[in-house]
């Protein structure tokens, strides 16, 4: 009876294969429409109103057409600067203890339950808290807390995915550097993290991409700024709120520009991650894995 | 020059499992010792124990004595230095995945703060050399990652990684047991002109390895030395019964 039940097998199977298949790219396509939809809408809707003076003037007075988001492109750069100088490095410094040092000791549960906690804040709550710790002591509004502010959110995402990055790095690679008679944090440093250099480098980019896009934080922090200013100890816009501040106006003009700065907004992470990939993939050589 | 090593009275710890117990044995310079025995029986953990990489599991603990040439490795000197002169050969491939072939080999040198640019080329080209890999590498060199090399070459380029910090012992824990038979055949080549330079110790599970490359070899079981003699003594005319009947095939 082998024959006769071998080909309903087969028939079965390749009806298995294809159903998960279908099931596979269902789920891919689901993934990448609400992205495009997205996309193409802020095109749509933003594309008429970028020109030279979006990129080289600040906001105009309310009445007044035209006026651009200089202010607020180069405010969020100098913000996310910030929080990325602050946060990958406290990040990754973290993730690394709690991966390579401090494996089982209570140190390492705590930071780990706290970068936990921190991860789920909810954003309002962390513009509060730098607001109550930094903007209040100062009593001025500044780029400074709005940066920390950003700097501290993007702490628990780099230290937990470098933890995990690190956590799979196989034994074998450590027990090779080891073998060599290289002190163990030097083999921390130099083989375990440059293995696990492209997973950490992801999880700056996930957490740096999150953080460029809240507004929540800044509103008690950086507070936004209609006029041309750079310096940290003053108000300083940002693309978020000066999106938050125009999508909320009853001026249509505004509106436009509204969905212009969502649209620059989402090129520019795109921009700024593809170039970190760029330049941190230059040199990694064939067949690495 | 390889040195010789003697072991007196050695005990190792996983926990609370007493997996070496009293082994006492003397491995002579310039030559290849092999040891063999049934999964288990401490033989890895045994090697491990001659460069102080037992003690990186955190639930390890050795005590005994080992002499490495003239110095006791346990009393006079620190783990990574022991670990510079006993070079160590993984059961599997470990290259670093991330370095190129070069810097594969030039890891240990450069780690340990070693940067004159001269002399490592030098050094990478005559370890390449000594583990028979140079021929097939020397154009990637740089452009290609140590990964990208099949699994016989992978472990070629481990032992010339070994070398290049110019260990006196080389220890090789199932250096070939991942490997085809042709990789193999090439590995024990090796062992052959390596011994003129080094101290080789060889854990193997297999027997006919054994006797191919070693002047010395221990039959290890359960955690103890049952015996250690000349090669063509333990595989014509063992003194224990254990070790005939492992050699036999009876058990293991």
């Amino acid at each position: 009876m082998i024959s006769t039940r071998f080909p309903i097998r087969s028939r079965l199977r390749a009806v298995a294969d294809h159903a998960v298949t279908g099931l596979a790219v269902l789920a891919t396509l689901l993934v990448v429409t609400p992205l495009l939809t997205i996309f193409g809408y802020l095109l749509y809707k933003g594309a008429s109103s970028l020109n030279l003076a979006f990129f080289t003037k600040v906001p105009a007075p309310v009445g007044e057409l035209g006026g651009g988001m200089a202010n607020a492109i180069v405010g969020s750069a100098i913000m996310l600067g910030i929080a990325s100088l602050m946060g990958v490095p406290i990040g990754i410094g973290a993730g690394v203890y709690l991966a390579e040092f401090g494996r089982g000791t209570k140190l390492a549960h705590a930071v780990r339950f706290t970068a936990d906690v921190l991860n789920g804040v909810p954003s309002i709550v962390m513009g509060l808290a730098i607001y109550a710790l930094i903007v209040v002591p100062q009593h001025h509004f500044s780029g400074f807390a709005g940066g920390v502010a950003l700097g501290i959110m993007m702490i628990p995402t780099v230290c937990r995915t470098t933890e995990e990055m690190l956590l799979m790095v196989p034994h074998a690679v450590r027990e090779a550097a080891l073998g060599l008679g290289v002190p163990n944090w030097r083999s921390v440093l130099s083989i375990t993290v440059r293995t696990a250099s492209p997973g950490i480098i992801t999880g700056c980019m996930l957490a740096f991409a999150r953080v460029a896009g809240e507004t929540a934080p800044l509103l008690f922090t950086a507070l936004g700024n209609n006029y041309w200013s750079t310096s940290l100890n003053q108000p300083i816009s940002a693309l978020p709120l000066q999106i938050y501040v125009y999508a909320l106006s009853p001026y249509d003009d505004w509106h436009r520009l509204a969905w212009a700065g969502a649209l620059v907004l989402i090129v520019l992470i795109v921009l700024a991650v593809s170039l970190v990939r760029f330049v941190t993939s230059r040199g990694v050589l064939k067949g690495t894995s | 020059m390889g040195v010789g090593i003697e072991v007196k009275n050695l005990n190792a710890w996983y926990g609370s499992n007493h997996t070496l117990q009293d082994i006492s044995l003397h491995i002579p310079a310039n030559h290849a010792t092999a040891l063999i025995g049934p999964s288990g029986c401490g033989k890895s953990t045994f090697v491990r124990c001659l460069n102080r990489m037992h003690e990186t599991n955190p639930i390890a603990r050795v005590t005994g004595t080992v002499r490495i040439g003239d110095r006791d490795i346990y009393e006079e000197a620190k783990p990574v230095e022991i670990r510079r002169r006993v070079g160590m050969v993984f059961q599997r491939p470990n290259p670093f995945p991330t370095m190129s072939i070069y810097d594969n080999v030039a890891a240990g040198l450069k780690l340990n703060g070693y940067s004159n640019r001269r002399a490592l080329d030098e050094i990478v080209e005559r370890s390449l050399r000594n583990s028979a890999l140079w021929d097939e590498v020397k154009d990637d060199l740089k452009k290609k990652s140590g990964a990208s090399l099949s699994g016989g070459q992978q472990q070629r380029l481990c032992i010339a990684r070994a070398l290049a910090v110019d260990p006196e012992v080389l220890l090789m824990d199932e250096p070939a047991s991942a490997l085809d038979p042709v990789s193999t055949s090439k590995i024990e080549d090796l062992i052959f002109q390596l011994k003129e330079q080094y101290t080789i110790v060889i854990v193997t599970h297999n027997m006919q390895q054994a006797a191919r490359v070693a002047e010395n070899t221990g039959f290890f079981l359960n955690g103890r030395l049952v015996e250690f003699e000349a090669t063509h003594k333990i595989f014509t005319n063992p003194s224990d019964k254990r070790t005939e009947d492992y050699i036999t095939g009876r058990f293991g």
